[in-house]
């Protein structure tokens, strides 16, 4: 496979500039400069991209037309589904099986609560497991949870909600030990520093890592626990497609599905914590994604029918690297941790075009513009845009051999296909990559919805507009936590269960019909539809 | 339609499709008309779900893969192993010594490995399975957890071994004694941890969190920048 000889060429430009580049430090853009480009050519700034919603909570904001879709569905099941006789029963029932639900489940079960988790696909088979570069928490002397505040919330574009940073930042160093403690294997130096790099926004290095296996090593630790402990029981395959309320309004459980026998069923639970990810699978405006092959925006249509409110739902985020070439990884995450060591964004000039750690959504529009505007994009035999990320450029910085130690996962990736990138640049360009936004939660991670609790990439708001990297392995597990937590207290309290209903549905289907919406999908869709019809 | 001509014959659990010769095993299924339930998940190469065994005609040797990240060959001849009942051991962490006869005892079969290299060959990561296993015969978790650290536990090492390890298993346990016991201590995160528990950094974050944007725009802009 490797590159074409007409990209062999090319690279040759990049070759002949990179000792020069090696001390050339590109300047970081004024926040004038910022808005400008991301109004210029950020994919959340093509206003053909988005619609209002038209029923519901939200009604009239603005969300991408491929989430509206869904959001706008229609249910599984009917109103009068049968809830009388349910398959199981549980205090509290986690949906998701990623890093916010395992945290959940952990949480849930010292707080003294009986545990169910649901999840879609296998345990851990979730976007938390692909993770790459790192876990941000201000452990550092010259570091602070202040100044990983600021960062946040600049990131962010001053639109985070206050309370729900100061959670991320204050919990940060907590987490890291408490993974630590349950055997996570952070890369550390002999005397026991945690090796910490830059990622885009940040202003001091305090991304952790785990090579770049960060996410699936925080992943497996966490899933090998849930599997450890007594009183919580882990359902696969079991995907929930709507929210069961009781007739005080309280949340009663959820209606799940057997993807493999096809069977609806009911699981009463005193409180459940939503925990289903982000949406990447719908692939927004066309975008390859990142995301795992069941990020479908269940949580958001199912949190958002029982009437939970939405915040943020208008902004998604593009991860500047995303596999350009060859085409079988296109849009698989190449990991900010390799601009983070010190590898170049470069165009067909062999120029560096933008400081290559600007936050994301800057960063990939720089590439964009790149390629769009000033024509100095990379050609690729399918005519997919690209730049290129210097790679090389890490071992004369770090020394040779450091590629193969700290991307072990990145090295593998592309020598599948005959690229060695310790010694040729890789081919980037943005792919769809995280839910910004999602539904709206306080710093305990409740709803409006009494029982239900909501952790990780479906929650809304910590992120304000954009989110740094680091900060969703962060965020599952801080929020994740949290909510777990929150829900064991909500149900040793002592709640009064109501009668369960799906009433709801009712005024649902009312709304779906007096708006005209004909079309509707059923939704959540659970799965993306890649199977070729014709 | 006009008539493709790069289309290559595979064979999905002995039922032959025509599909395009650049596409994954996973894309190629799809573009045969499967929809995908078990067997596929991250499709990035981290989660091993997708843990294919393969043949090609003529060829008495197994391969082995990920659907999500190997292409398909003209006359491949592939099936999935989307789950395997390996055997896994229940425990408490926290109550764990890190040596051996913690290994022994959760992983009697530990034992019985026989050495012959088989988990190795089936490898989709290309770790050394065989290496591992002899490591932590001899109980030296540290060098278990530094060489099985890329595993994704998809659990073909498990199913093609004769004497019925769950390597992928043993690996998890060695990489949390390891982490939780062995590897050096970070001062600085005890340092910060009693720092935040004792309340030091409240009172810059209560006076951030009740700045207007102009006064954050401000301090954001004057951070300084760590090289």
């Amino acid at each position: 496979m490797t590159y074409t000889p007409e990209m062999l060429e090319l690279i040759k430009v990049v070759e002949a500039t990179r000792p020069q580049r090696l001390h050339q430090k590109f300047p970081t853009a004024l926040l004038e400069e910022r808005e400008k480009l991301l109004h210029g050519f950020h994919p959340d700034f093509l206003s053909e991209g988005f619609r209002k919603i038209r029923i519901g909570v939200g009604k009239g904001e603005e969300m991408p037309n491929e989430l509206a879709d869904v959001v706008e569905g229609r249910p599984h099941i009917g109103p009068d589904f049968d809830l009388g006789d349910p398959e199981f029963e549980t205090d509290v029932l986690v949906i998701g099986g990623g890093g916010a639900g395992a945290s959940a489940a952990l949480l849930g079960q010292e707080g003294g609560a009986k545990v169910t988790l649901v999840t879609k696909l296998r345990f851990g088979d979730a976007n938390t497991m692909m993770a790459q570069g790192g876990i941000q928490a201000a452990d550092r002397p010259e570091d602070s949870p202040s100044i990983h505040y600021l960062d946040i919330i600049g990131g962010g574009h001053f639109d985070n909600v206050p309370e729900l940073v100061e959670a991320l930042v204050t919990d940060a160093p907590l987490v890291i030990q408490w993974l630590e403690n349950l055997g996570v294997m952070f890369d550390k130096t002999p005397d026991g520093m945690m090796m910490q790099e830059h990622g885009g926004g940040t202003s001091r290095k305090r991304m952790h890592s785990s090579r770049d296996y960060s996410g699936a090593e925080i992943m497996r630790t966490l899933r090998d626990e849930v599997r450890n402990r007594p009183n919580i029981e882990v359902i696969e395959f079991c995907p929930a497609v709507e929210l069961a309320l009781d007739d005080k309004g309280q949340v009663a459980g959820a209606v799940l599905y057997n993807l493999e026998t096809e069977r609806y069923f009911f699981a009463r639970a005193k409180a459940v914590v939503l925990a289903t990810g982000g949406s990447g699978r719908l692939h927004y405006q066309g975008f390859p994604t990142t995301n795992h092959y069941g990020a479908t925006a269940d949580g958001i249509v199912m949190a958002y029918r029982v009437g939970a409110e939405p915040l943020y739902l208008d902004t998604m985020q593009y991860h500047p690297t995303g596999a350009a070439y060859p085409e079988q990884i296109l849009g698989q995450l190449v990991t900010e941790k390799v601009r983070g060591l010190g590898a170049q964004p470069v165009n067909l000039k062999g120029e560096q075009f933008v400081y290559p750690l600007e936050p994301r959504d800057v960063e990939a529009a720089a590439f964009i513009r790149e390629c769009k505007e000033r024509k100095l994009g990379i050609p690729t035999p399918t005519g997919q845009p690209a730049v290129w990320l210097d790679s090389p450029l890490i071992e004369m910085i770090h020394g040779p051999g450091t590629i193969q130690k700290a991307l072990p996962a990145m090295v593998r990736q592309f020598k599948r296909f005959d690229i060695d990138i310790a010694k040729l640049p890789m081919l980037v360009y943005p792919t769809l990559h995280y839910q910004n936004g999602g539904i709206r939660i306080d710093a305990d991670c409740r709803t409006k919805i009494p029982g239900l609790f909501i952790g990780g990439e479906v929650s809304g708001g910590v992120h304000g507009r954009n989110r740094l990297m680091g900060n969703s392995l962060l965020d599952v597990c801080v929020f994740g936590r949290r909510a777990g937590r929150t829900a064991a207290a909500y149900v040793t309290q002592g709640v009064t269960p109501g009668k369960p209903t799906l009433q709801h549905l009712v005024a649902w289907n009312k709304e779906l019909d007096e708006a005209e919406i004909d079309e509707a999908v059923k939704s959540p869709i659970l799965l993306p539809s890649y199977a070729r019809k014709e | 339609m006009t008539e493709r001509t790069d289309l290559i014959p595979i064979f999905i659990m002995g039922k032959r499709y025509d599909v395009p010769s650049s596409l994954t095993i996973m894309k190629a299924m799809e573009w045969a008309g499967y929809t995908l339930i078990r067997g596929v998940g991250c499709r990035g190469g981290f989660c091993g779900a997708c843990a294919t065994v393969y043949r090609i005609k003529d060829d008495p040797k197994l391969y082995f893969g990920l659907a999500c990240q190997t292409v398909v060959k003209p006359e491949m001849y592939m099936g999935q192993i989307p789950f395997f009942p390996a055997k896994r051991a229940s425990y408490d962490v926290t109550h764990l010594k890190p040596e051996a006869a913690t290994l022994f005892k959760l992983y009697p079969e530990l034992l019985r490995c026989l050495g012959c290299g088989t988990c190795t060959k089936a490898c989709p990561q290309e770790l050394n399975v065989k290496g591992y296993m002899a490591a932590a015969m001899r109980g030296d978790i540290a060098l278990v957890a530094n060489m099985s650290f890329d595993c994704i536990m998809c659990g073909l090492c498990a199913a093609r071994c004769p004497a019925e390890e769950p390597q992928y298993n043993i690996g998890i346990l060695s990489r949390r004694l390891y982490g939780r016991y062995l590897a050096p201590r970070s001062e600085h995160l005890r340092v910060r941890v009693e720092e935040v528990e004792n309340g030091k950094y409240t009172a810059e974050i209560i006076e951030l969190k009740a700045m207007d944007r102009n006064a954050l725009v401000g301090r954001y802009k004057a951070r300084d920048i760590e090289p």
